[in-house]
């Protein structure tokens, strides 16, 4: 039993090394099917993260930290959205000063709570399903936001292929100008994906923050807002496979840090990089069909948008 | 047609009035003092020359753009169109030249996003089913926009339009991409429609079809309208008049029948498709001798544009033996060397391939002049630059307002003008052209004609790809097909007719043993 229970607690931490990353990949997502590349995912979940971590100590509350996360991360995508559809600027550009943005403001605002201590997120055992051996731990088990973001996951899936509104949205990310033709506000459709991106980016921050290791430090996000980045291009726009590469980056993560436990002399920086690496790499392997890559592909991905064209 | 329909009395109300309608653009006076009356049931022409203003009206009934001045009669009340959703709300349906679909969603979802209230796919599938059965457009709803050919597409932009049930439907250039048979069931559609009191307001420069289908005709010129008629009881001459204000010039083709050497050799040529919207090229076989045209004809999408990128050296083909220029195996060369071997090539977009937009006129002689001693020792000759452009700007009757002008200031047949002129003061040896005359005025469309016929009498190879039939019968010594990816065997213009052709474009022909001449009668 005990090597079940090993591979149980693999698996848990996984999920939720993988979690963070599947909230703010599944956001980008949908901003990019609108025909919007957001660079500044990194930026939005520290943003996310250190205003979470200031609601949290400041009323106690998990719910608030996570709403304020969530708020902070629209903020920040509100004013990407208004730079790039409204005053049409560079979405490149954009997004990357949105995240060098992002850090410096994050740590200038979590000065004072670096080192504070709070009580993380308690967990939220379901009950019955909870109990059953194995399974149980496995799945019904952790804390809440890892089923928020598995729910996400089924929710976004049915938006995209099941409802009207999803197919709208695909339909502007496909070619603006033929949606603008036949009617379609382009830029609403286009700025509500992009606040909702930011949402997810501000509750992937506030995973971190409150979660994952529950405190504020500067650059906590480590570079996982351009794993995300390179899991919905590497998904090829498909929240299944988003989903796939979060949990590996995650598993990865894990199994460095059992493999240092057990005494490997391999040095930490090494185990660090694996994720990033190893993720990238079986996600390029997996998604080399060209013709899938296209079909899947948002046509209009990046392209500014002018309704008097 | 019955004579209710087309003859109503004094009394009918007219389905869309129009009074007035006045539009500028910065620079232009796109539509000035416009009336336009159209009756319930009946097809109305739309006639006129690219930039005579037929689009800037359409806009405006169909509310994409607002009219300056002037008023919009709907079924005999005054009201202002602001979105082409209001105006799909009246009963005015549009089928766009360039379709507003989506490639990457089915038929089904492509209408669903045009009809409100359309949750129910499945619903929407039958329903699409009945009309399409109706009116005699099939069309299979689960199928993905981009597996559909251009013919395919139109029909789904139809069908759309048609959901709505609408009581007027304007069709712009709707034939520019179908095949002679397509052309003739879309017209049985379009007559059935008007039958049932649908009005037509049809939009072409096409005479021939003008005159069999409609019943009344608007002539716009220069932003004006220069005539109301019934294109029935009036000549193709006297139609051109009226859209061009001069008879409709035609270019002399004499042919000397001087054959020279084989120019190009295309010889088992295959190519696999690296998009999954493209065509596969499977087996071609072509020769072309100097002073001689061949045309391709073909509809858009068959692979013309895979054959040209091979040709022009874009793509490499599988064995430098695939294609030889004068002799030479070119396969595998790029385009630049290929050049060299003494070919030109006018590729289909004028802006962005042919020319660079932001560049003058004399930058953009450069690109495919550099190797006639235009650059000594890497030093640009700016001199002799100027001199080729002027060459091409007075030979070929270019209006730009000098060497430095912008390419992208210049319009779209004179920028042809210019890029066709200076292919050909190249003095190539094989010209491959890619729908020379696409978005020309009949006047410089005769200019750009002629010019390939001289071109031709010189003993230059001429490939022309087109999918305008009328041209291709006018100027080529023989014509091919190509239909998905296959070559037809290239028959002479004088064995062959538009019947032929038109079979031949829906797939209908035999590649087997294709080799050039032998199987040509």
């Amino acid at each position: 039993m005990a090597e079940i229970d090993t591979i149980v607690a693999i698996l848990v931490a996984t999920m939720r090394a993988g979690t963070p990353l599947l909230f703010a990949a599944l956001g980008e997502l949908i901003t990019e099917k609108a025909g919007v590349l957001n660079l500044g995912i990194e930026g939005m979940m520290l943003v996310g993260a250190v205003a979470g971590f200031i609601a949290m100590v400041l009323t106690g509350s998990p719910l608030i930290g996570v709403l304020a996360a969530m708020a902070a991360g629209m903020a920040m995508s509100g004013l990407f959205g208004f730079l790039t559809l409204t005053l049409m600027a560079n979405q490149v550009a954009t997004g990357l000063a949105l995240t060098i943005f992002g850090v410096g403001l994050s740590a200038f605002v979590g000065l004072g709570y670096i080192g504070n201590p709070i009580q993380g997120l308690p967990g939220l055992a379901i009950p019955v399903l909870g109990d059953i051996p194995v399974l149980g731990s496995l799945l019904f088990n952790h804390d809440p936001l890892v089923y928020v973001s598995l729910v996400l996951l089924a929710a976004v899936t049915w938006f995209l292929y099941r409802s009207r509104a999803g197919l709208i949205l695909r339909a502007v990310g496909e070619s603006h100008e033929a949606a603008h033709a036949i009617g379609y506000s382009v830029l609403k459709i286009r700025y509500l994906a992009v606040l909702f991106g930011g949402a997810t980016s501000g509750i992937a921050g506030a995973y971190l923050s409150l979660v994952y290791t529950p405190q504020w430090a500067e650059n906590m996000t480590a570079g996982r807002g351009w794993i995300a980045l390179a899991l919905v291009v590497f998904a090829t726009w498909r929240p299944a496979r988003v989903l796939l590469g979060a949990y590996l980056f995650g598993g990865i993560t894990i199994m460095g840090l059992h493999v240092q436990a057990a005494g490997f002399a391999i040095s930490s920086h090494l185990v660090a990089t694996l994720p990033y690496l190893a993720t990238v790499l079986v996600l390029v392997l997996i998604s080399r069909d060209a013709t899938r890559i296209k079909l899947n592909a948002p046509a209009a991905l990046g392209k500014p948008f002018h309704s008097s064209g | 047609m019955t004579s209710q329909a087309t003859n109503p009395g004094p009394a009918a109300t007219p389905q869309l009035e129009l009074r007035g309608i006045v539009k500028q653009y910065p620079g232009t006076l796109a539509n000035d003092d416009i009336d336009l009356t159209v009756m319930p049931g009946e097809v109305h022409a739309l006639l006129g020359e690219n930039g005579a203003g037929k689009s800037t009206l359409v806009k405006i009934i169909y509310g994409v753009v607002q009219a300056d001045a002037g008023e919009i009669h709907w079924n005999g009340e005054r009201l202002n169109i602001s979105n082409p959703a209001q105006a799909r709300h009246l009963g005015i349906g549009m089928v766009f030249q360039h379709f507003n679909l989506f490639d990457t969603l089915t038929v089904a979802e492509n209408i669903a996003l045009c009809v409100e209230d359309s949750r129910d796919l499945a619903k929407l599938a039958e329903q699409v089913s009945a009309v399409s059965e109706r009116y005699g457009l099939p069309i299979d709803p689960r199928r993905h926009v981009h597996t559909l050919s251009v013919g395919e597409r139109q029909r789904v932009e139809i069908i759309r339009c048609l959901l709505q049930n609408p009581k007027l439907l304007i069709m712009d250039e709707p034939t520019s991409v179908l095949t002679p048979q397509e052309v003739e069931v879309l017209f049985q559609t379009l007559r059935r429609l008007a039958g049932e009191g649908c009005s037509i307001l049809y939009i072409s420069h096409k005479l021939d079809e003008i005159k069999e289908l409609c019943e009344r005709a608007t002539v716009l010129r220069g932003g004006k309208v220069t005539a109301t008629c019934d294109p029935r009881r009036e000549t193709p001459k006297s139609l051109a008049e009226m859209m061009i204000g001069s008879e409709l010039p035609v270019c002399q083709n004499v042919d000397g029948g001087d054959r020279g050497e084989v120019c190009l050799e295309v010889d088992g040529l295959s190519l696999p498709a690296d998009d999954p919207f493209g065509t596969e090229l499977t087996e071609i076989h072509l020769n072309i001798r100097g002073g001689e045209i061949v045309g391709i004809a073909g509809v858009a999408g068959n692979g013309q544009k895979e054959l040209l990128q091979a040709l022009s050296g874009e793509m490499k083909a599988t064995h430098a033996n695939d294609i030889r220029i004068a002799g030479t195996p070119a396969g595998h060369l790029p385009p630049g060397h290929r050049r060299g071997e003494g070919l030109a090539f006018v590729p289909e977009e004028r802006l962005g391939r042919g020319a660079v937009p932001e560049m003058s006129m004399s930058d953009n002689t450069l690109l495919t002049t550099y190797q006639k001693d235009m650059v000594r020792s890497g030093f640009i000759q700016f001199d002799r630059i100027d001199e080729y452009c002027k060459t091409v700007v007075d030979d070929f009757n270019v209006v730009c307002a000098g060497n430095h002008a912008e390419a992208r200031s210049l319009s779209g047949g004179n920028l042809q003008k210019f890029i066709i002129g200076r292919e050909i003061l190249l003095g190539p040896k094989l010209l491959i052209l890619a729908h020379p005359t696409w978005g020309v005025d009949v006047g410089a469309a005769t200019l750009i004609r002629q010019a390939i016929i001289d071109l031709r009498n010189k003993g230059t190879a001429v490939l022309v790809v087109s999918e305008d039939l009328e041209e291709l019968f006018e100027i080529s010594d023989r014509i091919a097909v190509i239909s998905n990816g296959r070559l037809s065997p290239a028959r002479r213009t004088g064995d062959t007719d538009v019947e032929e052709v038109g079979r031949w474009m829906a797939g209908m022909f035999d590649t087997a043993g294709s080799g050039e001449g032998h199987h040509a009668a």
